[in-house]
């Protein structure tokens, strides 16, 4: 092996990764949630706003294909590293303290994230597919919108949004500060402010993404 | 004994062997409030030798919560329940009548059970072995302050320092990770002067043995710094996250042999 890939290829190396596709989804999904909001603006605005993104269609492809790349990067060493640690420490103790010593969202980490590739992957198959593969560019226009709103009527399908993106909450609240400690960012003076920062961003990203199968589930798109 | 004696029900990790299954044995036990648990354990040996039953291997060595050898997990805990002492240093007045006290060896991989509740460490010392140690001729006694460290510095490398190398975090750790002693190792030359010139080398052997012995790795859970019994700080992880970071980047070895 070269230094490079053993360097990756070492505890802190897959942790290095995830950390960076960690921090690299967390703008992503800032982004798409912004986005997201233009369906809070009626059918004009949601279409109006994908109409723009298919103008940049071509630099659209390329974040895509960078982005699948992030996330593959992301749940290969996940999973990886879940099944190194289980190895590491094969037997359980007969009285454990770890709700005394650790976080909900710190121990549950391969259990939201793998909620959330559930979820990825059904988002994709139902909106990604709708929006990029039927029919011709001029028929798909203007129909963005109510592809969102009927999937949104299913009771499951927006139940499942809302489960999804709750646990997504808490995989952030402790991936957030958990990138910067894996950087070797834990300052005296902003690690508590980067806690804190963590958890305002879980909030405000579970809530507004699940903000808005609630809306039309309830208020049926009027 | 005395009538301010507590009876506890005790249920204690028997294995006979390292491959052997093991499984817990409960034990009945009226202990005085000022012994501590190691005491205890003593006290319940005499009387499994005196009808000839086999005693609990445990270890200890000062009793004085400074050596690192002694280290059980009690009631969940490893060192017990009260936070930042050693499991010599727990005292049975924190228990009360009637309870029930579950004592199990320290569990990881990389921390095999050589017999009821001792565990081979030898990881440790390998770790060590691999650069937690400075590379210098000793000279006659250097000046005082001749090389100038501000309070703080000197303080981060004594705080790292505290560690005794027991592997309560090892045993506290989901993932039966060694980072924060490995962290603490490296951190105590890391900050200092006379740490420098190994400093990138240090790390990357240390961090290579340890990830080749089987301890798992850091998800930043910092059960670790919740059980340590010297209270050694996750800000040493962050340094030897960073440390290792830089030397990969920096350091000219493409090669690490240990
Ligand atoms: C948009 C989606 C996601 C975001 C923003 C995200 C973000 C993060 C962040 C910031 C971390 C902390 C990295 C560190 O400790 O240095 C993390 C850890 C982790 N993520 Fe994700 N993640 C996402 C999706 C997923 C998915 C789909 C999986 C699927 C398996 C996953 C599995 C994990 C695991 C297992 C860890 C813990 C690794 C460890 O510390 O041992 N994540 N994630």
């Amino acid at each position: 092996m070269g230094w490079l890939a053993e360097s990756l290829n070492s505890s802190i190396g897959k942790k290095f990764i995830m950390a960076v596709t960690g921090l690299s989804l967390i703008s992503f999904l800032l982004i798409h949630l912004i986005g997201n909001f233009t369906l809070y603006g009626g059918p004009e605005a949601f279409n109006g706003y994908v109409e723009t993104l298919e103008i940049v269609k071509p630099v659209i492809r390329v974040i895509e294909l960078v982005l699948a790349l992030i996330f593959i990067l992301h749940i290969f060493n996940g999973i990886k590293l879940w099944y190194e640690n289980k190895k590491a420490r094969p037997d359980t103790y007969a009285v454990d303290s770890k709700k005394e010593n650790t976080t909900f969202s710190s121990r549950t980490m391969i259990i939201s994230g793998s909620i959330v590739f559930i979820f990825l992957v059904l988002h994709l198959a139902t909106f990604w597919v709708a929006f990029n593969f039927s029919g011709d560019t001029h028929e798909k226009a203007m129909v963005y919108y109510s592809v969102v709103l009927e999937w949104f009527q299913e009771g499951w399908y927006a139940g499942f949004y809302v489960i999804a993106v709750l646990l997504l909450g808490f995989h952030l609240n402790h991936g957030f500060q958990s990138a910067f400690q894996t950087f070797g960012w834990n300052h005296k003076k902003y690690f508590p402010f980067i806690k804190k920062l963590g958890t305002i961003y879980a909030i405000l990203m579970a809530v507004g993404f699940a903000s808005i199968p609630i809306y039309f589930f309830i208020n049926g798109g009027n | 004994m005395s009538a301010g004696n507590i009876n506890l029900k005790l249920k204690i990790w028997r294995q006979s062997g390292m491959r052997a299954v093991g499984a817990f044995a409960d034990y009945q036990i009226s202990v005085s409030p000022d012994s501590s648990i190691l005491e205890m354990l003593d006290d319940l040996n005499n009387d499994l030798e005196k009808q000839g039953k086999d005693p609990v291997v445990f270890e200890s060595d000062c009793r004085e919560g400074i050596c690192g050898t002694c280290g059980l997990v009690i009631n969940g805990h490893p060192h017990g329940p009260k936070p930042k002492i050693a499991t010599c240093q727990l005292h049975m007045r924190h228990f009360n009548e009637g309870d029930t006290v579950w004592i199990e060896p320290f569990r990881a991989k990389a921390f095999p059970v050589i017999k009821d509740l001792m565990v081979d460490r030898e990881g440790f010392d390998k770790i060590m072995h691999a650069g937690g140690y400075v590379s210098i001729n000793t000279g006659g006694v250097p000046d005082a302050n001749e090389i100038p460290i501000p309070k703080d510095v000197a303080s981060t490398a004594m705080d790292a320092a505290e560690c005794i190398g027991c592997g309560a975090c090892v045993a506290a750790c989901k993932n039966a990770s060694a980072m924060l002693f490995v962290s603490a190792k490296v951190s105590q030359y890391s900050v200092l002067p006379q740490g420098q010139p190994e400093k990138y080398e240090r790390v990357q052997k240390m961090v290579k043995v340890m990830d080749e012995l089987g301890f798992g790795s850091c998800t930043n859970t910092y059960a670790c710094e919740a059980e340590c019994p010297k209270g050694i700080s996750v800000k040493n992880i962050a340094r030897l996250n960073r440390d290792f970071i830089m030397s990969k980047i920096k350091s000219n070895t493409t090669e690490i042999e240990v």
